[in-house]
């Protein structure tokens, strides 16, 4: 089977644990053997976080240029994780800034994101960019962002996945009050990769 | 019914390693559990928490530390339950002085303590190498890589505990305990009705006075023979492959160098020992490993635990075995590993060319602001911390003031813009350094801790504090929970998880005031300035004062009214 080391990384808060448990339990549902590694604690206060999940391999962490596939919730934690990619990293991202307190607190700045955008473009061969959180907000709510960018991963077809394997796990593990707009979420992040 | 409590034998779940530990005990029959929350090892507690509830024939509390948490388990077991305690590293610290002796006098139901160790600090303040403690207190330990083997070496865990008569220590890192991987369910014991031990009395086991104790470590030394054959023979540590060169690994490691001998096409060609059986070290099939190689390499994180055993072996065996690892520099003593830094040692170490991954252009990659942790907007601890910084700077001594803090989500006060951390050892140390500051300093000095801290480690401080005239402020910023390792309760607080309705409420200003503290306000830190004068004639004040900063956690006022 194919082997893939697909890293998550945004920020505390945007539900990456939840993308994780979905793709995860997706994975176990299809057989393929999965492992993952979760950023738990202190961290989680506003702070980087990533998943990492590997298929095939016994290590649930990946190192320096060893991702095969980087999806990012953030866009300036999408090129803060860009060290762990080769060029031919297939690198999905959410282009919606979510701006640190410490910037709101005039200590550090934001960067410039459209020449970076661009360039990031020009460095790697697949790059699938979206507005995540305002396709999340016009599926119904701006806190589905995950499930946006688990759709784009999924739409992409990387991942011997089928787009149901990826419901059927969202609809297990999403709570029934939430479910609509989380679908919704999904399809719509879907439909931005899906050839 | 819980999914974890659900799953059937032969049933495939999506675990993360703390909770295959959960389940592992849950088939092994645990009755009695005891913790104080702390991260990596949270998720333990937090499950056998909500489990509880469920299920009749177990018990589980949070106790106020972690050294009550073991002697609750320790009792248990000494009335024939199995029983388990979970902590953090540091959190062995604090229970090591039942540790030590608890070695001595054993158990009769299986205990299990599971130590999860943070290398790297991810969340704590050291990176200590728990495997010491094995060696130090003379029990075996155990060391799973994945949670499929934290499941069974927990069950394992019990069976050796009660083979033995002293308590197992499983020792977990960050990313076993917070890997999550398929396991397949075992069968789960029997839950329906509260089992009752008995315990039986026996001085001369029980009661480690000088003569008992001098018996007892003899007892333990045999049992450490005992334990080494057993590591010996144990099927968790399993020897594969031919070669002169040697590898020993063990936790999470194993899934590095698994991954690196396929990627570096090495399988084949090298002799492998993977440990799970850790302490007794296996001392014969070390040598029977060490005999023929010329070189052996040590791929473990943290201290050369193993590294020094496999050197102590070939000194006794008379093998001269070329040991490579941390004394000679191939990996280091410091933080965790990554599959990278494990490859790249095993290419260098076999003399081998390794594929290095082609790096991407980023030069044109902008500086980026950096994200700590930060509070949330609208925590309360961040309003107390205004409202103390406001009034000290009316009173011009703000900057001369040291502000000694505590573990918990306030020790974030360290940051900008409030910046009032300055001194930080463990859980506790907010009180003690201030008595200690108050002495040694005119400096004005007004530390920080959280409630759960308070009941943990600040009370016989505090009590040193009122006994010794210290004079210093202390600002119990109670948000009525353990916030940072989620939610846990606290004896203190108002709001509950359900089903804890019942339970009494230990006051935080009687407490203070029984203490003998005669200065003690209490404030809402929201209602800023009724609490800037509520808080004035204490910090202007030089003696010994106690403000008491009440406001829930935003976090879990809205969890717990969900």
């Amino acid at each position: 089977m194919t082997k893939l080391r697909i890293l998550a990384v945004g920020v505390g808060g945007q539900g990456i644990l939840l993308f994780s448990r979905v793709l995860g339990e997706a994975c176990l549902a299809a057989g393929l053997p999965v492992a993952m590694s979760e950023v738990h604690g202190m961290a989680q206060r506003g702070g980087v976080v990533e998943t990492n999940i590997v298929l095939g391999w016994k290590s649930p962490l990946i190192s320096e240029g060893e991702a095969d596939v980087l999806v990012g919730l953030e866009p300036v934690e999408t090129l803060r994780a860009l060290p762990r990619c080769r060029p031919d990293t297939v690198i999905i991202s959410n282009t919606d800034p979510l701006v640190p307190q410490i910037v709101k607190d005039g200590l550090a700045t934001y960067p410039d994101l459209e020449p970076a955008l661009a360039r990031l473009r020009e460095t790697f061969a697949q790059v699938y960019l979206f507005p995540g959180e305002r396709i999340a907000k016009d599926a119904g709510t701006s806190r589905a962002l995950n499930m946006v960018a688990l759709g784009a991963l999924a739409g992409t077809g990387f991942l011997p996945l089928s787009k149901e394997d990826f419901l059927a796990s969202l609809r297990r593990l999403v709570k029934a009050k939430y479910l609509e707009a989380n679908e919704r979420a999904f399809e719509a992040g879907f439909a931005v990769t899906a050839p | 019914m819980h999914p974890i409590v659900e799953a059937q034998k032969g049933d495939q779940l999506l675990l993360l390693g703390n909770e295959a530990i959960v389940r592992g005990a849950l088939e092994a029959g645990l009755r009695v559990a005891a913790a104080y929350p702390g991260t990596p090892s949270s998720e333990i507690g937090n499950l056998l928490f909500q489990l509880e509830k469920e299920l009749p024939g177990l018990y589980f509390e949070f106790s106020t530390n972690e050294k009550v948490a073991m002697e609750v388990a320790a009792a248990a077991a000494a009335s024939g339950l199995r029983s388990l305690t979970c902590l953090k590293h540091v959190g062995l610290n604090v229970a090591a002085d039942a540790l030590m002796t608890l070695a001595y006098i054993g158990v009769r139901g299986g205990m299990v303590i599971v130590t999860a160790d943070d290398p790297s600090c991810h969340s704590s303040q050291n990176e200590q190498d728990n495997r010491l403690y094995a060696r130090f207190a003379g029990l075996p330990m155990l060391e799973p890589a994945s949670p499929e083997e934290a499941r069974r070496m927990t069950a394992y865990a019990f069976e050796l505990s009660e083979k033995l008569e002293v308590p197992v220590i499983l020792r977990t890192t960050t990313r076993v305990s917070h890997a999550r991987a398929v396991v397949t369910a075992g069968e789960i014991a029997d839950y329906h009705q509260r089992v009752v031990g008995r315990f039986e009395k026996d001085p001369r086991r029980w009661v480690p006075v000088p003569a008992v104790a001098r018996v007892r470590h003899q007892v333990l030394l045999e049992k450490v023979r005992e334990a080494t054959i057993l590591a010996d023979g144990s099927s968790w540590n399993r020897l594969s492959g031919e070669g002169s060169f040697g590898l020993v690994t063990s936790g999470v490691a194993v899934n590095y160098v698994l991954d690196a001998l396929e990627e570096l096409g090495l399988q084949e060609k090298i002799k492998l020992l993977i440990l799970g059986f850790t302490y007794p070290h296996p001392m014969g099939l070390l040598a029977d490993f060490l005999k023929g190689l010329e070189t052996c390499l040590v791929v473990e994180e943290l201290e050369p635990f193993l590294e020094e055993a496999v050197r102590l072996v070939a000194q006794e065996r008379g093998l001269s075995v070329n040991v490579l690892g941390k004394a000679t520099g191939h990996l280091p003593r410091l933080y965790e590993f990554t599959p990278g830094l494990v490859k790249e040692a095993m290419a260098k170490a076999l003399g081998v060319e390794r594929e290095v991954p082609q790096k991407p252009d980023l030069s044109w990659v902008p500086e980026l602001p950096p994200r700590p942790p930060t509070l949330c907007p609208g925590c309360p601890h961040r309003e107390t911390y205004l409202v103390i910084k406001e009034v000290l700077e009316e009173l011009g001594e703000a900057s001369n003031t040291i502000y000694p803090t505590d573990i918990g989500c306030y020790t974030l006060g360290l940051l900008p813009p409030i910046q009032m951390a300055d001194y930080l050892i463990c859980m506790g140390s907010s009180v003690g350094s201030s008595c200690g500051f108050s002495v040694a300093t005119d400096q004005r000095v007004v530390s920080f801790i959280g409630d759960s801290t308070f009941f943990h480690a600040g009370l016989s401080p505090l009590a040193s504090a009122v006994y010794n005239k210290h004079r210093f402020t202390l600002v119990i910023m109670d948000n009525e929970t353990t916030a940072m390792t989620g939610h846990q309760p606290v004896p203190s607080q108002e709001l509950r998880w359900p089903g804890l309705e019942d339970r009494p409420r230990i006051d935080l200003e009687a407490v203070v005031r029984a203490l003998g503290v005669t200065q003690v306000v209490t404030i809402n830190p929201y209602h800023k300035e009724e609490a800037k004068d509520l808080v004035r004639p204490v910090l202007s004040s030089r003696e010994l004062g106690v403000i008491i900063s009440k406001a829930p956690c935003i976090l879990f006022r809205k969890r717990v009214k969900k």
